[in-house]
């Protein structure tokens, strides 16, 4: 690990793994039998269970941007315009990378530690025998439920950080609800939404994907279970990110602006 | 417990020059082995001889490098997935480690098994399967615990019974005695000689544990290098005189 080319070389080849892995999904995922129940398990699992955490998340960001950006505004003396540009940053940017990361921890990290251990423990091997592709009961619908749960999640978390913001502005000046909204939604537009929804269902696919990846692919016992949820959060974190990046110049480019 | 007339029944498994390997590591290399109708044959071997690997090649959880293998006269290698399913419910495995599914109840991995191969099943029935294998197993009252509540041999029994609720024909068991104490092994070496009586199935027993060989076993393979080394009763390899054979008895 230690010789940077070797370093490289694993980066690129875990890369291809992933992508390979992702392609059986494409291949595989949508072809009968589907595991209806199993997928609504899982999404119950992803979703729900993960709703308190993004919830309480999105409404302390939403209150501490907004009383982080107060004394700026107020020094332009724009502070009027708090609610609007609050807003735009939490719903296009702030939300929805918060919330994937906080699923990165989450969900990666769970779904990596439980397919290891089942890995480990040949429970995937007793699932196949049992007359069961375990690719498509484990993997598809992990995958498929948190790539439309974290856009539920981000959907929530905006509503519940656009609610925090409402309270930060009150703590500083008073501004009736009704006009609050108003401002919010005067600035706020579909251009705003949309890209910043498109790429959670990519932040959804991505966190789940590797997860799925590690766990899957889980060797050497118990420790490995340790080290392939340690590493779904590391790579899937840094995925957020390469995601956002590409999301922003394409949103760009679109002129989603 | 020589049983000679068994050497005339038909044969449900037959592995011929079965070769696995692992990159350089050649876990098996030519391996035969024959089961006959109705007969236990026990395979003996070291750790990491490959025993594992040769059950699991059995029923395709790990694909074979060469060789062939036939499972009521069906060729393993060859089948479709379709086939290989149907083949695999009548091939009942016990895992090394139980491989109870920690996410579900007992009574759901009971069911596990029996939805997906019979997809057209009444509540009622799983019912009366589910229940009747717990009692076999002597583990009635369980069905609503976790795996994570039980002990190991109550794992291992559980196991059994996900296993035997297909009633399959052909049993291959992964170390069904290992780490228990003699009076539940004792137990378990009953119960698959009960199954063995009772439903007159062939079984591939894997185990290091000589009171459960001596038990159980009609014949007794020793795995050694990847080959079939010898071959025998219990009595037969008790009393050799080859060293390799010796040491698993003293
Ligand atoms: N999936 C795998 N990938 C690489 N090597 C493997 C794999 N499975 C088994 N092996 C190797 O094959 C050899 C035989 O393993 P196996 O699990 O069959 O041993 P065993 O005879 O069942 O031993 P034990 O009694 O300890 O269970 C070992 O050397 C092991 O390292
Ligand atoms: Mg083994």
């Amino acid at each position: 690990m230690n010789n940077p080319l070797t370093a490289w070389k694993d980066f690129f080849s875990e890369t291809g793994d992933i992508t390979r892995f992702a392609g059986r999904f494409f291949r595989e995922g949508f072809l009968p039998p589907y595991e209806f129940n199993e997928l609504l398990r899982q999404s119950f699992e992803i979703g729900y269970r993960s709703l308190p955490l993004c919830g309480v998340t999105g409404f302390i960001m939403g209150l501490v941007i907004t009383i982080q950006s107060h004394p700026s505004m107020e020094t332009f003396g724009t502070e009027s315009w708090l609610p609007s540009v609050v807003s735009v940053s939490l719903v296009r940017e702030i939300v929805p990378v918060i919330t994937a990361l906080i699923c990165a921890g989450k969900i990666g990290s769970g779904i990596g530690a439980e397919l290891g251990s089942m890995n480990v423990t040949e429970q995937i091997d007793a699932m196949e025998v049992s007359g069961t592709n375990p690719f498509k009961y484990l993997i598809v619908t992990r995958i498929l439920s948190a790539t439309l749960m974290v856009p539920l999640l981000v959907i929530l978390s905006d509503t519940i950080s656009l609610y925090g913001a409402f309270i930060g502005v009150n703590m500083k000046q008073v501004v009736s609800f009704h006009l609050y909204t108003n401002q919010i939604f005067e600035k706020l537009s579909f251009s705003d939404v949309l890209p910043s929804i498109t790429k959670s269902f990519f932040f959804g696919f991505a966190i789940s994907i590797i997860g799925c990846y590690k766990g899957y692919n889980t060797k050497n016992g118990t420790e490995g279970v340790g080290r392939s949820a340690n590493m779904a959060v590391v790579i899937s974190t840094f995925a957020v990110f390469i995601i956002d990046l590409i999301a922003a110049q394409i949103a760009d480019i679109l002129h989603f602006t | 417990m020589n049983q000679p007339t068994l050497y005339n029944k038909e044969e449900i498994v037959v592995i011929r020059n079965l070769k696995k390997s692992f990159g350089t590591n050649h876990v098996l290399d030519d391996f035969n082995l024959t089961v006959h109708k109705g007969e236990n044959v026990v395979v003996l071997g070291r750790s990491g001889s490959g025993k594992s690997v040769l059950i699991k090649c059995l029923v395709r959880l790990l694909e074979a490098d060469d060789g062939e293998m036939k499972v009521f006269g069906m060729s393993i290698p060859d089948l479709s997935h379709k086939a290989l399913d149907d083949i695999r419910a009548r091939i009942g495995f016990l895992f090394q480690s139980s491989a109870l599914y920690d996410s579900m109840t007992v009574l759901e991995n009971l069911e596990f098994p029996l939805r997906r191969h019979k997809l057209r099943i009444t509540r009622q029935e799983v019912d009366k399967l589910v229940k009747l294998a717990l009692e076999n197993v002597g583990l009635s009252g369980t069905e609503s615990m976790m795996p994570s509540e039980l002990s190991g041999g109550m794992k291992k029994r559980i196991g059994i019974a996900r296993m035997l609720i297909l009633n399959p024909e052909v049993m291959l068991y992964d170390e069904p005695t290992t780490g228990l104490d003699p009076i539940t092994g004792r137990e378990i070496n009953h119960l698959m000689l009960e199954v063995q009586e009772k439903y007159n199935t062939s079984s591939i027993i894997i185990s290091h544990d000589m009171n459960c060989v001596r038990r159980t076993a009609n014949r007794v393979v020793v795995l050694l290098n990847g080959k079939c080394y010898a071959e025998g009763t219990y009595e037969d390899l008790k009393t050799s005189n080859d060293k390799n054979i010796k040491q698993f008895f003293d």
